[in-house]
């Protein structure tokens, strides 16, 4: 069975008839990732004995019923490892299940394989795993975006249905553009973050990676909700997504910012996102133009506030109660030292710095306090925008996929690939990627995306906008 | 903050990461870099804005104080690089 054009929506339908059973569908992921993995190098690990087992016995009537889904290395799945795609968690093994996991299981959906990513989501290209390289499915050449690439490339490659990934500022939008594929970071709030390790925890938000903008639905629908075990989480009613997805944008507006259509973009990056523009004009959506006048300040606002709420979630990685531990300390101090100095990767280490840096004494106003105050005018700019329309349509990344090392030498190229897709994080709305186009880049046909944004916890009104693109241009 | 300089050897000993020198020659002019980008927040009025800590703002969330299922300490020091009779075992901490 090929797994080309397979969306869990069909698949559904196809075990509901009874021709497809959860066994052979799970069969077929295997096969697929066996067959094309070796290439794309999306999957770190998969315990497929365990996966077969709970399709053997899968629910066939629950909403994801005996659908497998791939899941980044920093959500934790019992008795899977979760190794963040670092050295210092190397051998971990969790010993429960992530909110989300547990909402999965409870839906019927099976959690298969365990996707690479940058060392703790902490990248835009997955170069910065300690792990493996991951290949554009579209190019082996190019990087398949980050952090979650893995999460990306497998959906892309049709080795998986759908994926899980994380996004703390575009780590699954971008990639989703990049490779291809729908990326659906929610809302601040809207999916429990119990059993995420966590990178920067007042931006960090997991989500669905899909083929088509129902299954990005259907997933959301079964991991979205409040969770006593996260007390970020907010207990407003999920509402039923699939049932408003093709209620068109007809009389809907749709504001275009203004600030992000930028000098040094690529020019079919930007004429792509233009015709969808015209798209969703054509469907009798009014386009106005709107402002997001502090769009430039969002990376280096994310920069200050990210680094600083990971230099404090990555203190617990000491050596003590789980990870790697450096051989033979000489004491405590070095204990921690050199089990920090060895197990962590560069980038990890260049953000503990910066974030120990905007944090310490003497540095706090000047830096943090500051980012904080601009990140209130980066969340009224999205007040004020949402005011005059009803959803933001813009690009979701500046660029189409570059090449393997080639912004690996200067971290601030590398940031500034989230530039478009940063400030949804920071003012905790809800954003979408979904396929526009392809540009041709060296002789290669390159995905590009269509960033998608609409206020928080209007998921609902986000996947209408979306379908409606989709109904008109794919399927 | 006109760009002071950030000390990477000792601002990676307060956080107990130990750098080799070529990983500081290296870190050095790559953070001073970002640093110096970051510093465009300073052409930012931010006089009488309040900060936002959180995208949702929720204050003070409670749950009800019911005992609930935790791990076992076999559970819990099953990750650890050394335990024994199911407690974490560090470096002697205190000279005798």
């Amino acid at each position: 069975m090929d797994l080309a054009g397979l969306t869990i929506a069909k698949a559904r339908r196809m075990i509901q008839a009874g021709e497809l059973t959860p066994v052979q569908l799970l069969d077929a992921v295997n096969a697929a990732i066996e067959k094309t993995d070796p290439q794309v190098g999306g999957y770190l690990s998969r315990d497929y004995e365990r996966a077969r087992a709970a399709a053997e016995k899968a629910d066939t009537k629950l909403p994801l019923g005996g659908i497998p889904v791939a899941i980044k290395d920093v959500i934790n799945v019992e008795g899977a490892p979760c190794g963040c795609a670092s050295k210092i968690l190397a051998g971990y093994t969790s010993p429960y299940d992530a909110t989300v996991i547990k909402k999965l299981r409870d839906a019927g959906a099976i959690p298969f394989g365990r996707t690479n990513m940058d060392e703790f989501a902490m990248g835009s290209s997955t170069e910065n795993s300690a792990i493996q390289i991951t290949r554009n499915p579209r190019d082996p050449e190019r990087i398949p975006g980050g952090s979650s690439g893995g999460s990306a490339a497998v959906v892309a490659a049709d080795e998986a249905l759908a994926s899980l990934g994380t996004d703390t500022g575009g780590s699954i939008r971008q990639p989703a553009a990049l490779c291809g594929c729908v990326g659906l970071k929610p809302s601040y709030g809207r999916v429990s973050r119990y059993g995420l390790v966590a990178f920067a925890s007042s931006l960090d938000q997991i989500g669905p990676f899909t083929h088509t903008v129902e299954d990005a639905a259907l997933v959301l629908q079964a991991i979205a909700g409040h969770d006593p075990l996260d007390s970020t989480s907010l207990d407003v009613p999920v509402p039923d997504y699939s049932a408003t997805l093709n209620d068109g944008v007809k009389g809907m507006k749709l504001g275009v910012p203004k600030e992000y259509f930028v000098d040094g973009m690529d020019p079919q990056v930007a004429a792509r996102v233009r015709e969808a523009i015209e798209v969703y004009r054509g469907l009798g959506a009014e386009i106005v133009e709107v402002s997001l006048p502090h769009t430039k300040y969002a990376v280096a606002d994310y920069y200050i506030i990210a680094t600083a709420e990971a230099s404090a979630n990555l203190a617990r990685f000491d050596g003590v109660r789980y990870g790697k531990r450096a051989e033979a300390p000489r004491d405590l101090a070095d204990h921690y030292g050199r089990t920090r100095g060895e197990g962590f990767g560069k980038e990890v280490k260049r953000r503990i710095i910066l974030g120990t840096y905007v944090l310490s004494s003497g540095y706090y106003d000047a830096y943090y306090l500051r980012a904080q105050k601009v990140r209130t005018l980066i969340r009224r700019d999205f007040e004020e925008a949402f005011q005059k329309c009803d959803g933001l349509l813009s690009p979701t990344s500046p660029v189409p996929a570059f090449k393997i090392g080639e912004r690996m030498a200067d971290p601030l190229q590398m940031y500034l690939a989230d530039i478009f897709t940063i400030a949804a994080n920071l003012a905790g709305i809800c954003a979408i990627s979904i396929p526009c186009g392809e540009t041709e880049t060296d002789g290669k046909k390159l995905p590009v995306g269509l960033q998608i944004m609409a206020p928080a916890f209007e998921e609902a009104r986000l996947l209408r906008i979306a379908r409606a693109y989709e109904a008109a241009v794919v399927s | 903050m006109s760009a002071p300089q950030l000390d990477v050897r000792y601002v990676a000993d307060l956080v107990r990461l130990k750098l080799t020198d070529e990983e500081i020659a290296e870190l050095q002019p790559q953070l001073d870099h970002v640093l110096s980008y970051i510093a465009q927040l300073n052409e930012v009025n931010v006089d009488g804005i309040e900060p936002t800590a959180h995208a949702s703002a929720v204050y003070n969330v409670f749950r009800a104080d019911i005992p609930r299922g935790g791990f076992t300490q076999e559970q819990a020091t099953a990750n650890a690089p050394h335990s024994g009779s199911g407690l974490f075992l560090v470096p002697k901490v205190v000279e005798s």
